[in-house]
């Protein structure tokens, strides 16, 4: 598998969020504020590189009825370092996110990446595995976080443009247009919910269409022929 | 104390639901909400859990790793109890209760990773409940999600018959429809009690 195969299937046919369904809870919870959703995807992206390349590397010698446990103790061992690492250095951003980092360590992206590629591929597909689907779920959250951003609050890059004070994580962003014209309703949790509802329609309709037009195409050749 | 537990449980099944305020526990939410049935036998196994969680977990960080000052292993030392108790469960129920066991068989393993049950134990620690609130806020914590993901399948069962854009068939219809619930849910919050 190349390396632009495996990008593509990351962020788009074979999305951990958007097409596999997966460690949601996350994704709704965070993204209210850009700062979040892209401490959040990081945190991911690292955590999921680093137990994709651990598992794959010591793949050939877990016993296959305990395959679960090991996983877990090592995605565990992972969250608990990146936790201690915010705590330390990003206060904000570990305040912010909250139960949700800890959380990571029962992120189905994470145990699913483990069980369904990292078992069957060696250490450099695994690495390059992780840093696409971390990019894949980045990007949804950032998607999320702009739509509920701009429509809730009228505002861009919470917590990373025009900080207060040039502090992290702190303010709302550039406004664009006065908060109280936006549907405040998108930064509470029902928004969360509507939001990435939407988001995946879309992302099924683009995928049929996209199928549709490569069947025609097919067709067509045939018919050429 | 009656008052305290009083306002926990309210707070956990109506006001911070786990589902619709807190988003704890979607995975199962959206996965088992098919069928009503499937939805009450999860329920019912997270309720069952999230208590045994909930009480065994505040015993392994106040006895064993607080005194040993090993706090920083918390997320670790809680995920290996919650998946060694599901085992545990498993087995149990495997050879003593068969008739449960293959009503929830496939809930049971599938629990392990569940936000929810992690969320609840986590929150325990950081909120610092002691022993009995930890267990009633684990109880209604589960009987919140069971309370959710029956309201839900029963939404569910009936769009099947809807006729809706084909774009959002499976999740994203699921996810539109838990919104308008957790919209439901949102009359409750800012309720104080006592």
């Amino acid at each position: 598998m190349t390396a632009k195969q495996q990008f593509k299937e990351g962020l788009i046919t074979n999305n951990p969020v958007l097409v596999q369904q997966i460690g949601m809870c996350a994704t709704m919870a965070i993204t209210t504020s850009m700062f979040n959703g892209i401490g959040m995807g990081l945190s991911v992206l690292i955590i999921l590189t680093c137990c994709n390349v651990v598992i794959s590397a010591i793949r050939k010698i877990i016993p296959n009825e305990i395959r679960l446990a090991i996983f877990v103790v090592v995605i565990a061992g992972f969250v608990t370092i990146v936790d201690l690492v915010l705590q330390a250095f990003i206060p904000a951003l570990s305040e912010s996110l909250g139960v949700f980092i800890p959380l990571i360590v029962v992120n189905c992206i994470i145990i699913g990446r483990a069980e369904a590629f990292c078992q069957k591929n060696p250490v450099g597909l695994a690495f390059r595995d992780g840093i696409f689907q971390g990019l894949g779920y980045t990007a949804v959250l950032v998607i999320m976080c702009l739509i509920r951003e701009f429509l809730g609050k009228g505002s861009f890059g919470g917590g990373l443009l025009n900080t207060i004070d040039g502090v992290i994580g702190t303010g709302n962003g550039v406004q664009i247009f006065p908060s109280e014209f936006g549907a405040s309703i998108l930064t509470l949790p029902v928004g969360g919910f509507i939001t990435l509802g939407c988001i995946l329609a879309a992302m099924n309709y683009a995928l049929r269409k996209s199928e549709e037009k490569k069947e025609a195409r097919e067709r067509a050749e045939k018919e050429g022929k | 104390m009656l008052t305290s537990l009083l306002s926990i449980s309210l707070g956990a099944i109506l006001i911070n639901n786990f589902i619709f305020s807190q988003f704890l526990g979607i995975c199962p939410f959206l996965g088992c909400s098919n069928k009503m049935d499937t939805a009450a036998g999860m329920g019912l196994a997270v309720i069952f859990v999230m208590g045994l969680a909930s009480a065994l977990c505040w015993m392994i960080n106040e006895w064993i790793l607080m005194p040993l000052d090993l706090g920083f292993m918390q997320t670790v030392a809680y995920i290996l109890v919650i998946a060694s108790l599901v085992q545990f469960i498993e087995m149990f129920l495997k050879k003593s209760v068969p008739s449960l066991y293959s009503a929830l068989g496939i809930y049971l393993p599938l629990i392990t990773t569940n936000c929810a049950v992690l969320g609840v134990v986590l929150l325990n620690t950081q909120n610092s409940y002691n022993f009995i609130e930890s267990v009633v806020y684990g109880i209604t914590g589960g009987i919140g999600f069971l309370v959710a993901i029956c309201l839900l399948a029963s939404v569910r069962e009936k769009i099947e018959f809807a006729d809706y854009p084909k774009a959002f068939e499976g999740f994203a219809i699921a996810l539109v429809t838990g919104g308008l619930l957790s919209l439901a849910f949102m009359g409750f919050s800012g309720m104080k009690i006592f």
